[in-house]
């Protein structure tokens, strides 16, 4: 095995996110909208607090603890996000999930993954995370081709995960999060007047 | 345990060989194996001994008239009476149970005695120390059945709080507590728990999954009224588990799972259980698993317990001293300070490195540790941590693999400096 891989996966900008995480806090909720996400595997968590206005994600803050990529990842997705329109903070997600080779039709299709399948496990100490399965993850190669790291700025460093199977969960942990953000605030969009 | 004088050393260069992952390698690159308190390596002769009951001997038990199937019959059998032997059963032939593995074997118990015996307010006594294995079935009876659960705490020095022993299995039916922490290495006074428990009426079930793996275990010594341990985890097949209960225990206790094997007669009406052990095997049992299971323990006490315990806690007393030796100040370790009444499982963390980097970054030096919350998360809430990472030693492991932790500990320090 070369230390390549391993350089790949820890580079020096995720651990500068993980050493000194950006738009590290909490916000009042409401005005702000608060998502939790979980990973049993590494007992790794990540809030995430979502600040929006007139389609603009004003402000984002995250807390929580766990490994270096969960956490770097999270700080790095606020960084991207910060300031950004939902539609284009979708896209960022979208084009993540590409970058870890994760299938967007088979990333939407999770929620209708019936209960059949391994996501139920709780215990087990290879739990997937939240939203997302381990039938998701592609190969390297066909997803993330398609990906224009140059547009994605920092969060390309995140790109040596792909090679680790196991730690996409914990790099996708915050983007769950947040995906599940822009649900919610569409819904109450939506629907003016029941949001809490 | 007998003392140091009676024990000799083992041959670990030997003893790797009897291991091909170990003498070979995995994928050519050779390999530091520290994770057997998740589970065990197991020796050619025990995959040879179950290839040939597969090539020669198979038939289904209890059934057939022919002789190759009483050979399987007489396998299976042999397997219960070097199962019961090897933990010091009174009644081998009676007493041991085949399950799937530890968990099934508490279960059994959570069930069967649990279901049956246990009502709203009665007591069952559990450690902050345990293993989801002897936690959750009795906290599902909790819920289930509203039974009381007390908790017998962890002091700081990783040593079970036995102060308030007497008063916290006042009045309780059950107490469960583990032979040895998967987590800590911890090695609880269990003839002093067990006794305490009999005085207040309780039976007392022990979790073996990681003790007997490592130490002589004897049930009469022990004072336990059932005991659960897996194959896996000592050099045996997956697949396999062990429960022993004293005989007149088990007598007493309804089927778990019903189905073939497990009764004597079946009418619309009802049915007629076994007798004990078979009115807890259900279905076609582990046949060939137990046969593998038969050469585990072979191997073992070939080898010898007191050997293999005296040789686990040189390599974790050598490896404590080694790791704060070359790490000082940055290496906090999870688990009592002593070589006595501790086993061969460490848990560590490295500055404020996650687990699971620590974990990554060992692998890409071919060191399997684990990092996670090895199944007891009571415990890691004391620990007020989501996950360790944890060395565990078996009669394989040596200093060498000691040295190949500590090095590539020490590049992870360098990483994440
Ligand atoms: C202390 C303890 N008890 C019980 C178990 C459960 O063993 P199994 O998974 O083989 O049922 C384990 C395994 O990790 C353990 O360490």
């Amino acid at each position: 095995m070369s230390t390549s891989g391993l350089e790949d996966l820890y580079r020096e900008i995720i651990l500068d996110h993980y050493r000194n995480p950006r738009n590290r806090g909490s916000m009042d909720v409401p005005p702000s909208q608060r998502i939790e996400a979980y990973n049993p595997l590494c007992g790794d968590e990540v809030v995430v607090y979502l600040l929006e206005n007139n389609g603009v994600l004003e402000d984002i803050k995250i807390e929580g603890q766990g490994c270096s990529i969960s956490q770097s990842s999270a700080s790095l997705m606020s960084a991207a996000v910060k300031g950004k329109t939902t539609e284009e903070a979708r896209k960022i997600i979208s084009d993540f999930k590409k970058l870890m080779s994760i299938h967007e039709s088979r990333m939407e299709d999770t929620k209708d993954i019936d209960s059949g399948n391994a996501n139920n496990s709780v215990d087990s100490d290879d739990t997937a995370a939240d939203g997302i399965n381990e039938n998701e993850i592609g190969s390297a190669d066909d997803a993330q081709m398609d990906v224009d790291l140059d547009a994605m700025g920092e969060l390309a460093a995140l790109q040596g995960v792909v090679r680790f199977p196991v730690r996409i969960k914990c790099a996708i942990l915050a983007w769950n999060a947040l995906a599940e953000g822009l649900d919610e605030i569409e819904v109450s969009a939506d629907h003016p007047g029941t949001s809490k | 345990m007998k003392d140091a004088t009676t024990t000799t050393q083992l041959d670990v260069e030997a003893i790797k060989q009897d291991f091909p992952l170990l003498s070979k390698g995995f994928h050519g690159e050779s390999i530091v194996y520290l994770d057997s308190a998740a589970s065990s390596q197991r020796p050619t002769c025990v995959i040879d001994t179950m290839s040939g009951y597969y090539n020669y001997s198979h038939a289904n038990v209890h059934r057939g008239v022919y002789k190759l199937a009483e050979e399987a019959d007489r396998l299976y059998e042999n397997a219960r009476m070097a199962a019961g032997r090897f933990i010091g059963a009174p009644d081998p032939a009676r007493e041991i149970v085949f399950t799937k593995n530890a968990t099934e074997a508490i279960n059994l118990i959570a069930y069967s005695w649990g279901m049956h015996r246990l009502h709203e307010g009665d007591v069952v006594v559990v450690t902050e120390i345990d293993h989801h294995a002897n936690l959750v079935p009795w906290i599902m009876l909790h819920e289930a059945r509203g039974v009381e659960l007390r908790v017998i705490p962890m002091r700081d020095d990783y040593l079970l709080d036995l102060d308030n022993l007497e008063e916290t299995v006042d009045g309780a039916k059950l107490v469960a507590c583990t032979l040895m922490s998967n987590v800590l290495g911890t090695i609880p006074p269990f003839r002093k728990i067990a006794d305490a428990a009999h005085n207040a009426g309780a039976i007392v079930v022990a979790d073996g999954a990681q003790l007997v793996p490592h130490a002589h275990v004897d049930v009469q010594e022990l004072g336990c009224d059932f005991l659960a341990f897996s194959g896996h985890k000592m050099l045996g097949p997956t697949g396999i588990g062990v429960l022993w209960g004293k005989a007149d225990l088990l007598d007493s206790m309804p089927p778990f799972m019903g189905g073939g094997g497990m009764i004597l007669d079946v009418k619309f009406e009802g049915i007629v259980p076994a007798e004990i052990p078979t009115r807890f095997e259900a279905g076609t049992p582990p046949i060939a698993e137990a046969v593998g299971l038969t050469a585990a323990i072979e191997y073992l006490d070939k080898i010898g317990m007191d050997n293999i315990i005296r040789h686990d806690t040189e390599l974790t007393a050598y490896t404590i001293e080694s790791l704060k030796e070359t790490f000082g100040g940055d290496i906090t370790i999870m688990g009592p300070d002593t070589t006595e009444n501790r086993g061969g499982v460490i848990s560590l963390a490295l500055k404020d490195i996650h687990p699971h980097d620590l974990a990554q970054v060992l692998d890409e030096s071919n060191v399997c540790i684990r990092a996670g919350h090895h199944c007891a998360k009571p415990l890691m809430r004391r620990l007020g941590t989501s996950a360790t990472a944890r060395a565990s030693f078996y009669l394989y492991n040596d200093t060498s693999d000691t040295d190949r932790l500590i090095e590539a500990l020490a590049k992870a320090a360098s990483i994440f400096g």
